[in-house]
Formats: C-alpha cells, structure tokens, sequence
C-alpha cells in the first residue's frame, strides 16, 4: 500500500483516513484482505494437520471437528490444504501483479511523456500483447517453458503489463497537458525529476486502482490455470487444483469443490471492494474506466 | 542602461493539418535591462508563443527563425541542456493561473525549493531555508508554517505569490510573465502589480509583462509593444501609446475601451475580424480592417521611428517610408 501513499503525495496517515478507508467498500475490502493475508503467512501455524498427508482411514469425510472442511479423495485435510493452497494463489497473484506494475508503469509513464516515435516504439508492442486473448496467451507461454507456479506468475505478469502500461499512458497524456507541468519545464526541473516528481505522482492513481482489481482476477486466472494442470505441479496446490481434485467427487463430497472455490469468490470480492475504495479516492473522474 | 533582450526578424509557425500557421511573423524588438516591457495584443496574436519561444519551451511542431539574444547569448539555437540551465535560473516565467500552475500533489514550498535546486548544487536545508525566505518576500504569512501545505490550501492570491517567488528564486535577469493577474480578481490584481513593482525595484529584474489589460499597461509599464496577428505594431513609451497612438491598430484598440462617457449598452469594436494566419493577408496584417488601407500595405511595413522612441509599423508614417526607400529620405526626423 506505500504506493498508495505515494500517489496522493501527502502524509500517509491523512491518506489512509481520507482514502481506503473512508468509504464503506474500502473499508470492507481491507478488513477482508487483511485477514486473508495473515492467514496466508501464518497457514503452517493454523492449519491442524499436514496438508498432504495421505490417510487411508478418513476418504471424503464430511466436515466434523476433527476436518473442518472435511477431507478429500485421498482422505487429506481439505480446510489445511485450502490454508496452503490459499498462500499459493495469493503469492502468485500478487507477484504477478506487481512485477506487471514494475514493468508496466515505467513503460507506460516513459512512452505517455515523450510521445512521438518514442510513444510508438514502447506502445506497438504492448498493442499486440494486448490483442491476444489473455488465456490463450498464458496457455501458449506455459506451453513454451513449462508448467509451474512461477511460471504461472509470469504469465500472468504478461497479461497485466500491457493493461497497465495503457492505464498509465493515458493518464500521463492528460497529465503531461496540464500547465504545472509546463511551469515545472519553465523553472528548470529535469526531465528525469518532472517525470518522477510531477508526473507520476499525478498520473499513477488509475493505475493503482486497475492493479488492485486486477490482483483479484490474478487469483481466477491462476485457479484456471492450475484446474488445467498448466500451473503449480502437485505435490504443492493451489485454489485450482484443488478445484481439479474436487471436480471428480462433485456429487459425493461437494466440500472438497466448495471450500477452495468460496476462498477464490472471497478474495476476487475483497479485492474489488478495496479496488473501489481506492477509486473513490485516487480516481475520482473514472478516468480508468 | 543597456539592452538586455534583443529579437531581430523573430518569425514562429506551426505545422498544422491545414498549413503552417505563423504565430509570429518578423518581429524585432529591444528590451532594455531594468524595465517593466508591456506586450499587448488579443488572444491568439503570437504573445504568449513569443514567451514559450524565449524560454524554448513551444512544442515539436513549431519553427523558429531570426535570432534572440539574451545578454551576450543568442538563444536560438541552444542545446536543450544549456537551455534548461538558464530556464528558472537566468529566464523565468509567471504563469497565467496560479490554479493550474502549481503541481497539486506537491507541498507549495519544495516546488520554490526545486527551483534553486534544479540550478544550484546546494543542500536540501539550505534550499529549504532560500525558499521559506522568497516566501516571506512574496508577502506569504507565516511561511514556515505554510511550507509543507498543497496548493489546494492556498486562495488565489497566495498561490499566485507562490509561483511569483518560484519565478523570483534565483534572481533570474529576465522575468516573463505571461497574463500574471488575468486569473486573480481586482484587488488581488493591485497586490500582485505593487508586488512585481516592489521586486523590480529590489532586484533590479526586467520584466516582460504579457497581457491583453489596458489597465494593467497603463499601472506598471514603463514601456508596451502592441502585437496583432503576429506582428508587432506600434512601441512606445506607456505614456506615449495612451496619448499619441500612431498605429491604427493601436488607435482602434484605444477607442475601443469603455469610457464613463460613453452611452450605456454600446462598445465600440473594431470591424472585421482576425485574419487566418495560415494565410495571412501579405504585408501588413491589419490591413484587412484598416480604415486607411492603401496599395502600399501589400507589402510589410518595417517597424521605424516616428519620433524619439515610438516605433511604428505603417505606410501612414513618413519615418516608415523612409525607413523602407532609405534613397528617397528627403526630410530628416528619424533618429
């Protein structure tokens, strides 16, 4: 959240007061995702049993004290399966959005400032990036390199960096017509510092917004990924693949299925609350829509 | 005194899907160190591209041609560099709105201080201090206080005072301030006029003052240019342009000022309208609306003196033919 805090370039408790959590959503989402978060990074302390652990004995056991969640086909703990599985998908969605962000912000501010062939050299690529169907593109990288959680995080990452490059190009167009940036070129300031002390600042909002819905759907993609066997390998599991596994005993044991894909509506929810919120302060002309 | 600012035959143009439009055609004009310079014209006669071009600050598609020297300096020409070097530190600018012109996210102070650091290798702290002083200058309260504020917390007035130390900090020799009061409101306007008036007094700084106000010209200058279409006009001693305007261009503009005497619901304006500078009529560029339109005006009048220091750019005027046939000069009177 420092960017957040960046953007609106003040003091950051002013900003967390008048922003994320001044709206109702804003503060919804963070409550949610704090909490997600820290089960995430403390899931080995909760979780009661090992989550891969094979026992013969508890096959598709519905949900008791002893398996909250119940237990799957191979008679694993499905609430500690999930508590891991949730670290994975979270990493992976939000590696993947932030490397996007570290990539796609530069390039979008750099080609949004300078215009001209230097806005067509940056742009044109990240164009046809963006004009393959996003699934198909993750398929077809994973396809190249091989299957694998970081490599589902790069795929990943490819998606979104043209998303935001774009999200970010546009605003640094209406940014870069304002007069203070003019008056910052007529007091001397270099181009390097106008770009990073005026022009980011004011043109990064959109992109932070677009980057907190997209983490949400980072935890979709990654599921649909996993569910077709192209992203994190067993023995470790994701969301999706826990999705995968529950697929077959549907019908017997609808909790193996349920569980997981509750996680996933959860956080894709929390974090289009907090998307909203942020919205509502960074963005308040709806320019990234 | 000396000449600080020299144009000579100062042409700007943008391309443009409809031609190049020239903004400003030939103008060539002196401005001595010390003195508060009038521009005058309406919108869109080439003012402001005049400014942004002596800052080196118009956009991809414009031209430039003639030359401008500053100081001992031509500025034409100059790397992008050496030009960001004298920007803010040797030339600065005012801008027209002090709502737009400050960077919202970015405390009113540190965009005082940026401008000495842009252009000084000093420490953050002393920059700090420079900028709380200039501050103070500008007739800013409690500047300590107010240092870390954003824009936003500041009325008109004060973030007018701002951007004027901003243009102030490093005691440039050449201030250009486009429009400074347009945007403020009468009393605030009579502040900044006494302000700019007190700092051209401490600081010995030359002072271009763009503006289409009258008022504001008659206050403060010691001297105006009248520019229309591009084309600089008439220049005169302030006194002189009020009392004895020679161009009818001048002339029209004057008489097109409401006066108290004047039946109430009529304004006098001047008939026609501004000739579109992709092609602009040859020669003199009023001459479409001039009442004393001859077959002479088909070619440019150069801009000659008619007495003393006032200049003046039309065929009406003997010092102008003179100027323009120097073989036919029978009676003197030029100086």
């Amino acid at each position: 959240m420092s960017v957040a805090v960046v953007a609106a370039g003040g003091k950051p408790r002013a900003v967390w007061r008048r922003g994320i959590l001044a709206s109702r959503k804003g503060r919804w989402g963070f409550a949610i995702l704090t909490v997600l978060a820290l089960i995430a990074i403390f899931a080995p302390l909760l979780a009661p049993h090992d989550p891969n652990a094979i026992d013969a004995t508890q096959i598709l056991h519905a949900p008791s004290l002893a398996h909250r969640f119940g237990s799957d086909a191979l008679g694993r703990d499905v609430f500690s399966r999930v508590l891991f599985a949730y670290r994975v998908s979270l990493t992976v969605a939000v590696g993947s959005t932030l490397v996007a962000f570290l990539v796609g912000v530069p390039l979008g501010l750099y080609a949004g400032y300078h215009g001209g062939w230097v806005d067509t050299a940056i742009m044109r690529p990240i164009d046809m990036v963006l004009a393959l169907p996003a699934m198909l593109l993750a398929v077809a990288l994973i396809a190249i390199i091989g299957p694998g959680s970081n490599i589902a995080t790069l795929a990943i990452a490819v998606i979104y960096m043209p998303i935001l490059a774009r999200v970010v190009r546009s605003s640094t167009l209406v940014v870069v017509s304002q007069t203070y940036i003019e008056a910052a070129r007529a007091r001397g300031t270099r181009t390097r510092s106008i770009i990073a002390r005026h022009v980011l600042p004011n043109a990064i909002g959109p992109a932070i917004v677009q980057a907190t819905i997209l983490m949400g759907f980072a935890i979709q993609i990654e599921a649909a990924l996993s569910f077709l066997g192209l992203g994190v390998q067993p023995p470790t599991s994701s969301l999706g693949s826990m999705l995968a596994d529950g697929r077959d005993v549907l019908t017997q044991a609808p909790w193996v299925e349920v569980f997981p894909g509750l996680a996933i509506a959860i956080t894709v929810l929390a974090f289009n609350f907090l998307g909203d919120g942020l919205r509502a302060r960074l963005d308040p002309k709806g320019v990234s829509e | 005194m000396s000449d600080l600012l020299t144009l000579r035959h100062v042409d700007v143009g943008f391309a443009t899907d409809e031609g190049t439009v020239s903004a400003v055609s030939d103008v060539s004009l002196t401005v001595e160190e010390g003195e508060i310079f009038g521009l005058v014209g309406e919108s869109g006669c080439g003012k402001t591209t005049l400014a942004m071009a002596l800052m080196g600050l118009l956009p991809r598609t414009a031209s430039v041609a003639g030359s401008v020297r500053f100081g001992e300096r031509e500025l034409f020409g100059l790397e992008a560099e050496e030009f960001r070097q004298l920007r803010g530190d040797r030339i600065s600018m005012i801008f027209q709105d002090p709502m737009t012109s400050l960077d919202p996210t970015f405390p009113i102070g540190a965009q005082v201080a940026e401008t000495i650091t842009a252009h000084r290798d000093i420490s953050k702290q002393a920059a700090r201090a420079r900028a709380l002083a200039l501050l103070g200058d500008v007739g800013i309260p409690e500047a300590e206080r107010r240092y870390d504020d954003p824009p936003h917390r500041l009325s008109g007035g004060m973030r007018q005072r701002v951007v004027i130390a901003t243009a102030l900090a490093n005691e440039p020799s050449l201030v250009l301030a486009d429009e400074p009061t347009t945007a403020l409101d009468v009393t605030i306007q009579s502040q900044m006029l006494d302000l700019l008036r007190d700092l051209r007094g401490r600081l010995r700084t030359t002072i271009v003052l763009i503006t289409h106000d009258l008022g504001v010209v008659a206050q403060i200058c010691d001297r105006v240019g009248v520019m229309y279409a591009g084309q600089l006009v008439e220049v005169a001693p302030v006194a002189d342009i009020f009392r004895t305007p020679r161009h009818p261009y001048t002339q029209a503009l004057l008489a097109a000022l409401p006066s108290e005497h004047q039946e109430p619901g009529s304004l006098r304006v001047i008939s026609g309208r501004v000739p579109n500078l992709t092609s602009p009529p040859p020669g003199c560029r009023f001459s479409t609306r001039c009442p004393y339109v001859m077959d002479e005006c088909a070619t440019v009048p150069p801009l000659a003196h008619e007495t003393g220091e006032h200049l003046i750019a039309c065929w009406l005027s003997e010092a102008t033919k003179e100027a323009a046939h120097p073989d036919h000069a029978s009676t003197g009177g030029a100086a």
